[in-house]
């Protein structure tokens, strides 16, 4: 097989060949570093602030699409055939400001002007996607940048005023839509890439099938989708992670469809890949998507990683173990399939060999008298790591529960289901006596921990409150609001 | 004359942040981004992991053996004096000798030719240590015999032992207040390029070059003379790099001469969090004694602060949480003491209100506890016990209150924002609303307006004109994204009666203005414009010498004008009047000065007046709380704060919303959490939450008191704006505790602690549904 060893993309209106490209190096610091790019900032180094957002823009089945993410924690092989456009490609060649640029100083956006070009980039694709938005609409695609001086209201009236200063349709990323597209066309050649020195290894693979190939030469390496939680390793930790496999080009890991009565969520695609599809089939996990992350981060991590990577506090594992979800895995050519809630074994263990890959998740869907919810509970609304996430499955018929599936995240070492509490539920009717006595239940499923996030009881005490809203908010008889209008 | 011409960037009108263009298009330039010289070298922290500890020695073989490292720092390697404490008391080594204070604390730097290559080296060093036994909080740190790191202040007026005997009611409680880290976005940053002889310049992020240059040279054991500290910009301050950043010159300073190349050193998020200072936290004691209206009698109160390992700024920290511990209320028998407890943890350091804050949201806390206790709205007892005009008048230190407006200001803010019947309403709503509820609070602040270290109160500025015409301005204060540059250029547009546009502002540098105060204590605005008046009237008086003169008129008929200058019936435009001052051979430039007046502070007495004047402002905050997990939101938000005239109303009212809201996130999400080793762990915006744009208020309605007008002769009669409006924060948590109390039918005053997470509001909810 012919291997390519550079990283080719497009940097604003160049071209960039890197000849060699380390698994750990990130986009950030080849832009800062590198290129003298200093317009894209690090704060945090985490994908948590949001002052170095950048647009990514890839060639897919729908054409070129732009979306914003953390150049911090993206890695630099994982651009290969993109466009990057960074904060200094936004005015104009006469130095005309963008209409982003204009509002944000008409409605003294900034002040000590550092998150900054993280708002404009963060807003300027938000303004191509959604050149009206509502201020929900604004607050939802902000959740990924930080700002410590402004109290953010007149940043929201910028985003809000946007298209008074121009149309999305003559900014010049529409406008070269058709030039940049070959040129990213031109620089798909098929091809795996293996770039970097020997022992920090970038891989990408040419397909799904060579990533099965790929695996199978490289069992050890790292397999990276987005990068959400692997670009913490190398920019907080330090962690070597070459050879590292890059998986977030592949398209046909990326697939999200509905198949008869189950959803197929590839293991590549993104959070963002999945919205739509949740809001029309899965509607209960429209909202509580919208709490895992930020923006820039739900454009690049992905359902599978938050799998994968078998974080006890992952947000996505309890309300797909609660719907019934399997895995498949695949090493080679042979696949196997698994209930999700399997494949947790233990606290940083799960069931996946070495040369395994997670390949996609098969989502029941829901049926005529099943109720289904998701919860998440954190310290901050928005853009924090669950205290407690938890999924919530039962079917009611004839006003009897039964097959109840709840699973809970932040309760336990990993990702699991309450059985003393489906049990204390299955079999009984509808009614508020049955679910006091299930939360009581669940004290004998879960003893939670103590830590920065939430303390033991507060976990315990508000686990046991969400049945009650569930209840609560799918029992006839409840009168008034029960839970606060979300953004 | 025309009278109606004027100036384009005049005083009192909105001028944009003089950066606004830059800062959008990613072409500012922070220290960061400063193209580095052939050779530059980096350095990192190597850190401890203990809290408390014996130092035996540091094995640095396996760190030296790394290629690319340079070398490593110690405190051997420091050439003066190893300490930089800003208060002089020796107790803050730039590397420790012989003990580990706090985990996390910085031991040694690595040096190499790159960051990441100093970074990962700095993980190899074996450091042996004997541990100790830590104490973490202020509590703990006095059961433990911990000293104070600092002499603690009393504030006594009155008879508060005899008050209590006789008073009808007393209230005894304790509130624990969580400190609040800065969150800046562009962390701590030096960069030092060595020059010859002893010389060597610091680009960096402080609050204080003068400090800055006075440390480094303390250090290297050189005169001031020899050390040239820089700042253009910072992305963001709030306090925290007012001493914070003294570390990082330090060893830059140090590396830079030892190897004779440049050296920057940044730390990671992670490590800028946990090895420099935060808002102190603080265990209140009070006891309050009250008649049965609710008109307080006497106030005893004792301020225990988690001050860290050494003093740093402790001492005006506490001093000033004293200061504002009766916030706008008269306290006819008052004693508050301060505990600044030496703990195990870092050393805290300014922050946004400098221990005002805290004295703050005590004195509200009293007060709703009287609300409760009394049975009345917490509106009528704050208005019960605002200080008068003529009598009750008198703070605890002694000084007069002489210029609230709190009447006034409150009764409006009470008006617009429909206080009273919202109050009624909520009541009624908590009624018939099971899950979720609702609560609602006004409160106000009055903020003392100088530096307690009354000698701070001076400033220096330096403006040239060049034979152009065009004005370079430069003073002693710092740009944080305050708009300090920006309203001290309108004030120097103003008097020479040109554009805004003619007038450049560069970075803050010890090479033009010596010997300046921090930009701290919101007082940047009222001394650098001052000082940068005064040089631009000493200018002036050269000029309008100079054109009388030549003229043969009077001086008042010399007149700077919209661009121009009227000298009797001649009108020439600026440029051409300098050009003609310029070759006649008068001196265009000019160095200014200026000291707040009126102000003393005896601190062994206790007594004097060491505020120039208060600023003023309330807020009235609607929140909703879930029951049945403790998450909230605020529904709405009204503000109205007193700048008195503003010199650039909307930069002020951006300083008003974001210090809301940054006071807000001190009191509800933004949660400091040790664990029992003392490590930090939350130390990044990962696990260390401040507000999102989704956390603001749903209706957020900010007005200035445009009605208001400074009584002391300030600058055009404007008022400090930084750190008051901080305090506004506060009025989201007594909202939160009235949401809380409602589900005891507001019999009793939630014991609710700061930050007011949803944890915290719901564990207080249990309580209370406990205990009916």
């Amino acid at each position: 097989m012919t291997f390519r060893t550079d990283i080719r993309f497009v940097l604003n209106g160049r071209d960039v060949t890197v000849p060699s490209v380390s698994a750990n190096q990130t986009l950030l610091d080849f832009l800062r570093l590198e290129q003298r790019l200093t317009g894209t900032k690090e704060g945090c180094a985490e994908g948590d602030c949001g002052a170095c957002t950048v647009l990514v823009g890839r060639l897919g089945k729908a054409g070129l699409t732009y979306v914003p993410v953390n150049a911090c924690i993206r890695f630099l092989a994982s651009v290969d055939g993109c466009h990057v456009v960074t904060v200094e490609h936004l005015s104009g060649p006469n130095g005309r400001l963008h209409p982003v640029q204009q509002a944000m100083i008409d409605h003294h956006g900034s002040q000590c002007g550092f998150c900054t070009p993280g708002f404009v980039m963060a807003l300027y694709a938000l303004w191509m996607k959604t050149p009206e938005p509502s201020k929900e609409q604004v607050e939802t695609a902000l959740q990924g940048n930080l700002c410590r001086c402004t109290g953010y209201e007149p940043i929201v009236q910028a985003a809000i005023a946007v298209s008074r200063y121009g149309t999305p349709a003559s900014d010049h990323l529409n406008t070269e839509r058709e030039t940049m597209t070959l040129r990213l066309a031109a620089l798909k050649d098929g091809l795996r890439v293996v770039s970097g020195p020997e022992d920090n290894l970038s891989i990408l693979p040419a397909s799904v099938d060579d990533l099965a190939v790929c695996l199978q030469t490289y069992p050890k390496a790292t397999i990276i989708a987005g990068a959400t939680d692997v670009g913490l390793w190398v920019t907080k930790f330090l962690h070597k992670i070459g050879p590292a496999i890059f998986i977030g080009h592949l398209e046909d890991l990326q697939t999200v469809e509905r198949q008869g009565s189950f959803l197929l969520i590839g293991a590549g695609a993104s959070y963002t890949d999945c919205q739509e599809h949740l809001s029309k089939h899965l509607p209960h996990l429209s909202r509580y998507w919208d709490r895992i992350a930020g923006w820039q981060v739900r454009n690049m991590g992905t359902v599978g990683g938050n799998i994968a990577n078998g974080s006890p506090i992952g947000d996505t594992p309890p309300v797909l173990i609660a719907l019934g979800a399997e895995i498949t895995l695949r090493r080679g050519s042979d696949i196997r399939a698994l209930p999700l809630e399997a494949y947790f074994l233990e606290y940083g263990k799960q069931d996946r060999q070495p040369d395994e890959f997670v390949e996609s998740i098969r989502v029941p869907l829901p049926k005529p008298n099943d109720l289904d919810a998701a919860y998440k509970i954190s310290k901050r609304r928005d853009e924090d790591i669950s205290s407690v996430a938890v999924g919530i499955h039962m079917t009611v018929t004839d006003g009897i529960i039964s097959d109840a599936r709840l699973a809970f995240g932040g309760m336990a070492a990993t990702p699991r289901r309450a059985t003393a509490t489906e049990t204390a539920l299955n079999g009984q009717p509808w009614s508020r006596e049955s679910f006091e006595t299930a939360a009581a239940a669940l004290a004998q499923d879960f003893s939670p921990l103590t830590d920065w996030r939430a303390s033991s009881d507060y976990r315990m005490l508000t686990a046991q409150n969400l049945l009650l809203r569930f209840f609560l908010e799918n029992d006839a008889e409840t009168t008034g609001p029960s839970q606060l209008a979300c953004v | 004359m025309k009278d109606n011409v004027s100036i384009i960037g005049a005083p009192h009108t909105n001028v944009n942040h003089d950066s606004a263009v830059k800062h959008v298009t990613g072409r500012a330039d922070y220290t960061d981004d400063i193209a580095l010289p052939e050779g530059t070298l980096h350095a990192y922290l190597g850190v401890s992991d203990v809290a408390h500890a014996k130092l035996i020695g540091i094995d640095f073989a396996d760190v030296l053996a790394v290629p690319g490292v340079v070398g490593v720092i110690t405190a051997d390697d420091v050439p003066g004096v190893n300490d930089i404490s800003p208060t002089h008391l020796n107790d803050e080594p730039v590397f420790p000798t012989d003990t580990i204070q706090f985990h996390g604390q910085p031991l040694f730097a690595v040096v190499a030719e790159t960051r990441d290559i100093a970074r990962r080296a700095a993980e190899l060093a074996k450091i042996e240590y004997k541990a100790l036994s830590h104490a973490l909080d202020p509590i703990a740190a006095q059961e433990a015999g911990y000293p104070h790191v600092t002499a603690p202040l009393k504030l006594e007026r009155g008879n508060v032992d005899a008050a209590q005997e006789t008073a009808p009611n007393r209230i005894k409680g304790r509130m624990r207040v969580g400190g609040q880290d800065h969150m800046y976005l562009e962390g701590h940053i030096a960069f030092a390029l060595p020059g010859e002889d002893d010389d060597v310049v610091v680009h960096c992020s402080t609050q204080h070059p003068s400090e800055a240059q006075h440390m480094v040279a303390h250090v290297l054991g050189v005169p001031s003379n020899a050390v040239v500290v820089n700042v253009r910009r910072m992305g963001g301050g709030f306090g925290g790099k007012e001493s914070q950043m003294n570390l990082f010159c330090a060893v830059a300073a140090i590396a830079a001469k030892k190897w004779n190349r440049a050296v920057k050193i940044r730390p990671d998020r992670d490590q800028d969090m946990t090895a420099t200072g935060k808002r102190h936290d603080f265990v209140i004691d009070y006891d309050v004694a009250h008649d049965d209206d609710g008109r307080i009698q006497a106030v005893d109160g004792c301020f225990a602060a988690r001050c860290g390992y050494s003093a740093d700024l402790s001492g005006p920290v506490t001093d000033r949480a004293l200061f504002h511990a009766d916030n706008a209320y008269f306290y006819p028998n008052v004693r508050l003491n301060s505990r600044p407890m030496k703990t195990n943890t870092v050393s805290n350091t300014a922050f946004r209100g400098f221990g005002g804050p805290q004295g703050v949201i005590a004195a509200e806390r009293m007060i709703e506890e009287i609300a409760y206790a009394t049975g009345k709205d917490p509106l009528d007892i704050r208005k019960l016990n605002f200080y008068g005009s003529g009598d009750r008048n008198i703070t605890p230190y002694h000084q007069e209150v002489e210029d609230s407006i709190l009447d006034r200001l409150v009764g409006e803010l009470e008006e617009t924002s429909q206080y009273r019947q919202r109050r009624q309403d909520i009541i009624a709503f908590n009624k018939t609303s099971a899950i979720l509820k609702k609560g609602i609070a006004l409160t106000p602040v009055k903020f003392g307006i100088s530096f307690t270290a009354t000698w701070y109160n001076q400033a220096g500025a330096l403006v040239h004109v060049y034979n152009d015409g065009s004005i370079h301005l430069n003073h002693g204060g710092t740009e944080m994204g305050q708009g300090l540059n920006t309203k001290v250029a309108q004030v120097v547009a103003e008097a020479f009666q040109v554009d805004f546009s003619r007038i450049k502002i560069t970075k803050t540098t010890t090479e033009k203005v010596p010997n300046t105060s921090a930009t701290a204590a919101s007082s940047g605005t009222d001394l650098n414009g001052m000082a940068a008046l005064n040089a631009v009237e000493q200018i002036k008086d050269r000029l309008v010498k100079f054109a009388s003169e030549t003229w043969g008129v009077t001086s008042n008929e010399v007149i700077f004008l919209s661009n121009q200058v009227h000298i009797g019936q001649d009108v020439l435009p600026f440029e051409a009047f300098i050009k003609q001052a310029y070759l006649a051979r008068v001196q265009l430039s000019a160095a200014g000065f200026y000291k707040t007046p009126k102000i003393h502070w005896d601190r062994a007495k206790g007594q004097g007046r060491p505020f120039y004047y208060y600023a003023y402002g309330a807020s009235c905050s609607e929140v909703t709380i879930d029951t049945l997990t403790g998450e909230y939101r605020v529904e709405r938000t009204d503000v109205l704060h007193d700048v008195g005239r503003s010199l650039n109303p909307v930069l002020d009212k951006g300083q008003v919303e974001g210090a809301f809201l940054q006071g807000m996130g001190w009191l509800t999400t933004e949660e400091l959490w040790w664990d029992d080793a003392g490590r930090l762990r939350t130390h990044a915006p990962s696990t260390y939450k401040i507000p999102l744009a989704s956390d603001r208020p749903r209706n957020f309605n900010v007005k200035l008191a445009d009605w208001s007008e400074n009584r002391e002769l300030t600058i055009k009669r404007s008022k400090a704006v930084g750190e008051p409006p901080f305090m506004l924060g506060i009025s989201v948590f007594e909202a939160l505790s009235m949401a809380v109390a409602s589900v005891a039918d507001y019999r009793e005053c939630p014991r609710l602690d700061a930050p007011a997470t949803p944890e915290r509001v719901l564990m207080a909810v249990d309580r209370l549904q406990k205990s009916t």
